[in-house]
């Protein structure tokens, strides 16, 4: 059994947004860079948790960016993956980065290929499903539990207004969110032993681009807070009738 | 050439989220000067024709029963199927649990551009450029589309219903039948909740409530105004209520027209999910509550006495 991790590195949650470039480019200055939460938490350590039961398993990741991504992809190695690919491109049209993990994927001939639901900064929520469709797989969205049997994968996923339990054969694409597995912090031997594990990088293999990103927009600030005396909620009641008009 | 709307159904009703992409997919469709056409797949006894009311001359309807809708490969090999049978050259989602899983199918399948996240109609002016949320919530971007056809997926309450008048002609779409490779196993609704992602008034609560036995007065505050639950993180990650309710960053963004937001101090992550609500009211007995920098209205109080007013004066006003 095969599994491919795909990750992902994210400003860290608490990160100041703000723009440069006459705001055509995230501005880095002072950032924490960090391993795309939904990657890290959900795809990568149930991943771990399936390869403690059984150490037959070999969990390979692999992230689409430039040589500033090795420290986190090194601290998921610490984490517990085996080896890692880095596919050197800073490209970040979703068709794109979809089809370089479809090229890593076929080289691979991997059992489960494993994502985070989405990136906390692009929000796109598409590489998974995008990586199914290019390698002709099943696809599972947003799924909170995964285990293993020998030919096939049991998921239970997010729908609108409560849950549903499927079995899939392998090979299959999961995106994974809340509930999957539980955060844990890489140790000591783990982050001694990720120093010497492979990581390999490739260059990318030509793909269409289908988008660009041309600007970014920062909402726009809030006139501020209408305080209401704590002895009269009513009138919050009153103003959110006949102000706002939302109730 | 057409705008193809893809529009989700559920217990025989067209569902709020899909009216919106309606409204939207009617609105650019006249911006092209071209035909919106709603796409239906599946069986459903909702009242098709009536999608005319929202502005669509043609409804075409894939009514065959063994669609299921987690099989996003068969889902995405249909609406292909009527984009190349209409020659749309645009498609519209709802960015739903659903769209997620088949919207970037459909993108590879048709080499067409995704823009997910959407927030307003693209601006035409300048190539086709569509505005969506990034970074959970905290900006936008404006994301060019290259490719002749274009998918866009657009977010939950952040496009209008709009109302006209006439009926739509519903035409009945055969599809080649697609076998899948999912078993579902077991289905698990919690019926008669609102939806939190379709919800146009929510009111959450955090850590202030101390503990889950005191959401009495949540679940009373949100029936009164037809709202749905929701919480903050440490809420769910301590199990004081379910995690399909957690809001912010890591949880479910959100936009309604009113949020209302009890005990919960307003971290930047908490934020991250709910600052496209278009009225935020604040309550929280702490002044310094980050929270009360991103609200309209807000009471410095403590929730246990603030809230039951606050129902009585629903009450009130009800009567």
């Amino acid at each position: 059994m095969k599994i491919l991790v795909c990750i992902s590195r994210t400003p860290d949650t608490t990160a100041k947004i703000a723009f440069t470039d006459n705001n055509t480019k995230f501005a880095t200055e002072g950032v924490q860079w960090i391993i795309n939460p939904y990657d890290e938490w959900y795809a990568l350590v149930r991943a771990i948790e399936l390869k403690e039961k059984d150490a037959s398993i070999g969990i390979h990741l692999v992230t689409i960016g430039g040589a500033e991504t090795e420290p986190i992809i090194r601290k998921a190695l610490a984490l517990g993956g085996d080896e890692a690919i880095r596919v050197n491109s800073i490209e970040e049209d979703p068709y794109f980065i979809a089809s370089q993990i479809a090229f890593v994927a076929k080289e691979g001939s991997y059992d489960l290929i494993l994502t985070g639901k989405e990136t906390i900064d692009h929000n796109g929520s598409s590489i998974g499903a995008m990586v199914s469709e290019l390698l002709d797989m099943p696809f599972i969205s947003l799924a909170t539990k995964l285990n293993i049997e020998p030919t096939q994968a049991i998921v239970t996923r997010e729908i609108e207004g409560g849950e549903e339990e499927a079995e899939i054969s392998f090979p299959l694409v999961i995106s994974c969110q809340k509930g999957m597995a539980e955060a844990r912090i890489p140790n000591m031997r783990g982050i001694m032993a990720a120093r010497t594990k492979p990581l390999a990088v490739k260059e990318p293999q030509s793909a269409e681009k289908l988008t660009t990103t041309k600007a970014f927009v920062l909402p726009p600030a809030k006139s501020g807070v209408k305080l209401i005396p704590a002895e009269t909620p009513e009138l919050l009641v009153q103003l959110l009738r006949e102000e706002a008009k939302v109730i | 050439m057409p705008v193809i709307i893809f529009t989700e159904h559920s217990e025989d009703k067209i569902k709020k989220s899909s009216l919106e992409a309606v409204s939207y997919g009617v609105a650019l469709a006249g911006k092209l000067n071209t035909e919106a056409i709603a796409l239906v797949v599946g069986p459903t006894a909702a009242p098709l024709s009536q999608l005319g009311e929202y502005g669509i001359k043609k409804v075409v309807h894939a009514n065959d029963t063994a669609i299921i809708a987690s099989d996003t490969k068969s889902m995405a090999a249909i609406i292909s199927q009527a984009v190349d049978a209409h020659q749309a050259d645009v498609i519209i989602f709802s960015n739903t649990l659903t769209a997620k899983g088949v919207a970037p199918r459909l993108s590879v399948r048709m080499k067409a551009g995704l823009v997910t996240g959407a927030v307003a109609l693209p601006d035409l002016t300048n190539e086709f450029t569509v505005r969506k949320t990034v970074f959970s919530g905290k900006a936008f971007a404006d994301v060019t589309i290259l490719s002749p056809k274009k998918i866009i997926s657009l977010n939950q309450n952040a496009f209008e219903i709009i109302k006209s008048t006439g009926a739509a002609e519903v035409i009945p779409f055969t599809t080649a039948t697609i076998p899948s490779s999912i078993k579902i196993k077991k289905v698990n609704r919690m019926a008669g909740e609102i939806s939190l992602a379709e919800a146009d008034k929510v009111i959450s609560a955090g850590r202030g409530l101390k503990g889950p036995e005191n959401w009495g007065m949540v679940e009373e505050l949100a029936k009164l105004l037809g709202a749905a639950t929701a919480c903050s993180r440490p809420v769910a990650d301590s199990n004081w209520r379910p995690h399909h309710e957690h809001v912010g960053q890591t949880g479910l963004a959100i936009a309604p027209d009113l949020y209302i937001a009890i005990g919960i101090s307003g971290a930047i992550q908490h934020l991250a999910g709910v600052n496209r609500s278009k009225t935020i009211v604040v309550i929280n007995k702490d002044p310094e509550a980050p929270f009360f920098k991103a609200a309209d209205y807000g009471i410095i109080g403590d929730a246990f006495e603030v809230v039951p007013k606050m129902i009585e004066a629903i009450k009130q006003l009800k009567k």
